[in-house]
């Protein structure tokens, strides 16, 4: 062999030369390693080697990509926190936590500071947003049955976030200080207090105060003041975030080592063979032989499609994901753009607002609580959550997972449930709308026995005896748990209109706010 | 699976944590004793031993046409104070229920955040109230009022003019 002369060296200041020029292209392939992912084997580099976009799995299945499997509301409240990240970090140049300036701070923001405004009304809505994205998550996971195992400790996981997100929520409805923002505070506190109107009647209070210390750690002082504030901010921009962030990652850890979405056992045969033109996958597929280790190394005979009717994540998942995304962000900026967010006259603690109202999403809760605090505050709220987080280890049949109310008694049951829920919530309101409740009959009745019988435990009752009764007549929890969660989730529709449109000063029930009393 | 004392370890089969794994005992244990107890600190933290709220005290000069049954609020203050032959009295002016501010109605107070009524002693007459709107202590400080927010006093309790 012989050894070919090279031309001539180049010298070290052509290397330099050549290097440099080289320089933008090699950053770029260094940061993407893979190169441009067109091939199946670089599209599966591109996932994996990626730190933040290898929480996808490399492939994924075609039932998950179906627009009805997801809804895509997983990635909706996604979008949603990720805007109010942003936005609430633009906040934070000029908001100030201070009794003396926040409201002034506020009023900078929304009438000084450029694109304030919009930054302002994107926060408030993408934090609506989310709160409802969440809840429809989370009966989309319910109604496909997704919570069931192995996936029983994301559903937890899941409750952890609906709670932290209806925190944040709560936390930031103060920082604007102003009236509307220190009367659901004061409110909300107070139910923190509530546990008091079972120790006061039991005469314990001196020595067993649970209520009094969860509202003194809430707020720091016995009233909401300065040091209300800064907790509440500190909770807000901090505490509660990070704690969002680090249940998330488990979140989506999750989904993908419990082996993706929830599918039915059936899949494949209920999908056929793909009828739309899946991108070209295995394309370097060898004619004739393949074995256990070409499968690792990406090579099936099988074109158009994968061995479990997977299609490669990049493009199909991410653009999926990308499409909800966008869809998100207009939805929130179109809202921002059509109605500002309220603000209100300053803080004033000797005036109550009326009607006090908290967020939207909490007025069925004060529509309970305007019967008895403790009950419609502590009481109904832990027995749903108690009774959210048991589903899935009541429920340990697998029929039906992955479908649209899978499983015994199916969408009959549900509709029924769906008339049960509204009927008896309909009927429990007009009657304490037109009767009133017990005090007004028996003036002197012991607090305990209102405590005991309210609207909110009667109505709780009612759900529960009409669950208990679907569970026996198919004996199955499935259908129990179909029927108690489609009641509950009725009488927060109910109660949550009757809240936000239909009561008026001292909480009176008006047909429109036309009807309100001047005053 | 029982273990054999003799038996060579496997991958399977590990051998127990041995005695003088002592040192990774004490390390795993002090661990733990730290992260309790530093969590049992950090939770002080946030109970705060004295309250930021201003001075519960005051004292209010009562108008001298202050007809009795007719509630007098001093400005800046959740009180309503009245005034009739038996002497002065104090009633708190925030809920029991949730804690908004009570207006004085004719012969009693009507809440506004979910419309609890009361008499003209404070007693729960309507709504979803758990208790009397307490009595605040009152003293003579010579022609003027001392009103104590933070002592309450039994309902009935009046100090002469
Ligand atoms: C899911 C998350 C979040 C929700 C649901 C949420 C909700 C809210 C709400 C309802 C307000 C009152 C806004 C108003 O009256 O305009 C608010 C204000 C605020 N938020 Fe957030 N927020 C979230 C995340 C964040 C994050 C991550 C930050 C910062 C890192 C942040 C910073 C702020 C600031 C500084 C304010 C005060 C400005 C204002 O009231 O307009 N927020 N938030
Ligand atoms: S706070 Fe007075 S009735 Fe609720």
């Amino acid at each position: 062999m012989s050894v070919k002369e090279p031309p001539s060296a180049p010298t070290a200041l052509q290397e330099f030369v050549t290097n440099l020029k080289a320089a933008p292209r090699r950053i770029a392939e260094t940061a993407v390693r893979s190169g441009t992912p067109d091939t199946d084997r670089t599209r599966s580099t591109f996932i994996f080697g990626n730190v933040f976009l290898h929480l996808h799995a490399v492939r994924t299945h075609r039932w998950t990509l179906r627009w009805a499997a997801t809804l895509g509301l997983g990635i909706a409240s996604v979008a949603a926190f990720l805007l109010t990240l942003i936005t609430g970090v633009l906040l934070m140049f000029y908001y100030k936590p201070y009794t003396d300036v926040a409201y002034q701070s506020i009023k900078d923001i929304h009438f000084v500071v450029p694109t304030g405004r919009l930054i302002r009304n994107i926060h408030r809505w993408a934090a609506n947003v989310m709160v409802v994205t969440v809840i429809l998550h989370m009966a989309r996971a319910f109604y496909t049955a997704a919570y069931r195992k192995p996936r029983e400790f994301n559903w937890l996981i899941g409750m952890g976030l609906l709670v932290v997100t209806l925190g944040l929520s709560f936390t930031g409805y103060l920082l604007p200080w102003d009236q509307l923002a220190y009367w659901a505070i004061t409110i909300g506190a107070n139910i923190a207090q509530s546990p008091r109107e079972v120790t006061d009647a039991l005469g314990l209070t001196d020595v067993f105060d649970p209520g009094g210390l969860q509202k003194l750690l809430l707020l720091g002082s016995d009233a909401v003041g300065a040091e209300a504030l800064i907790r509440f901010y500190l909770l807000h921009v901090m505490i509660l975030p990070l704690a969002l962030a680090a249940l998330l990652s488990v979140h989506f850890w999750r989904v993908r080592k419990d082996g993706g979405l929830a599918k039915p056992a059936d899949v494949d045969q209920r999908l056929g063979t793909p009828t739309v033109p899946t991108y070209p996958v295995f394309t370097m597929a060898p004619n004739k032989t393949y074995q256990l280790a070409a499968i690792v190394r990406g090579r099936t005979p099988a074109v158009g499609r994968g061995p479990e009717n997977t299609v490669p994540s990049m493009p199909h998942l991410f653009y999926a994901e990308l499409g909800v995304f966008m869809l998100t962000v207009l939805v929130c900026v179109a809202l921002s753009v059509w109605s500002d967010a309220p603000l209100k006259e300053l803080a004033n603690p000797l005036v109550p607002e009326n009607p006090a109202k908290a967020p939207w999403y909490f007025l069925g809760l004060q529509e309970l609580v305007a019967f008895s605090a403790f009950a419609g505050g502590i009481v109904v709220p832990s027995i749903v959550l108690i009774g959210l987080g048991l589903i899935p280890y009541l429920d340990r049949s697998d029929v039906g997972t992955g479908l649209w109310c899978g499983g015994p008694g199916g969408w009959p049951l549900v509709r029924r449930s769906i008339a049960v829920g509204l009927g008896i919530a309909l009927a429990v309101e007009a009657f304490i709308i037109r009767f009133g409740w017990l005090r007004e009959w028996i003036p002197g009745i012991p607090q305990l026995v209102i405590t005991v019988v309210n609207p909110g435990t009667v109505i709780t009752l009612l759900y529960g005896a009409w669950s208990v009764w679907m569970v026996r007549r198919f004996s199955s929890a499935r259908a129990g748990a179909l029927a108690l969660f489609t009641c509950f989730l009725c009488g927060f529709v109910v109660l949550t209109i009757i809240g936000t449109y239909f009561r008026g000063p001292n909480w009176g029930f008006y047909w429109s706010p036309a009807d309100w009393p001047k005053h | 699976m029982t273990h054999e004392p003799n038996a060579i370890p496997s991958r399977l089969d590990p051998e127990r944590v041995p005695r003088r794994d002592l040192l990774g005992l004490t390390a795993l244990w002090t661990a733990a004793g730290t992260l309790f107890f530093s969590v049992v600190g950090m939770m002080r933290i946030p109970k705060a031993a004295v309250l930021s709220s201003p001075s519960k005290k005051f004292r209010v000069a009562l108008p001298d046409t202050l007809a009795p049954g007719v509630a007098y609020v001093p400005p800046g203050r959740s009180v309503a104070l009245f005034k009739d032959e038996k002497g002065v009295h104090a009633i708190s002016t925030i809920c029991t229920h949730l804690g908004c501010i009570v207006r004085p109605e004719t012969a009693g107070f009507e809440c506004p955040c979910h419309g609890s009524r009361y008499d003209a002693a404070g007693v729960v007459t309507k709504g979803p109230a758990p208790k009397s709107l307490p009595w605040l202590k009152v003293v003579n400080a010579g022609g003027q009022f001392t009103v104590d927010e933070g002592a309450t006093v039994p309902p009935g309790t009046k100090v002469s003019a």
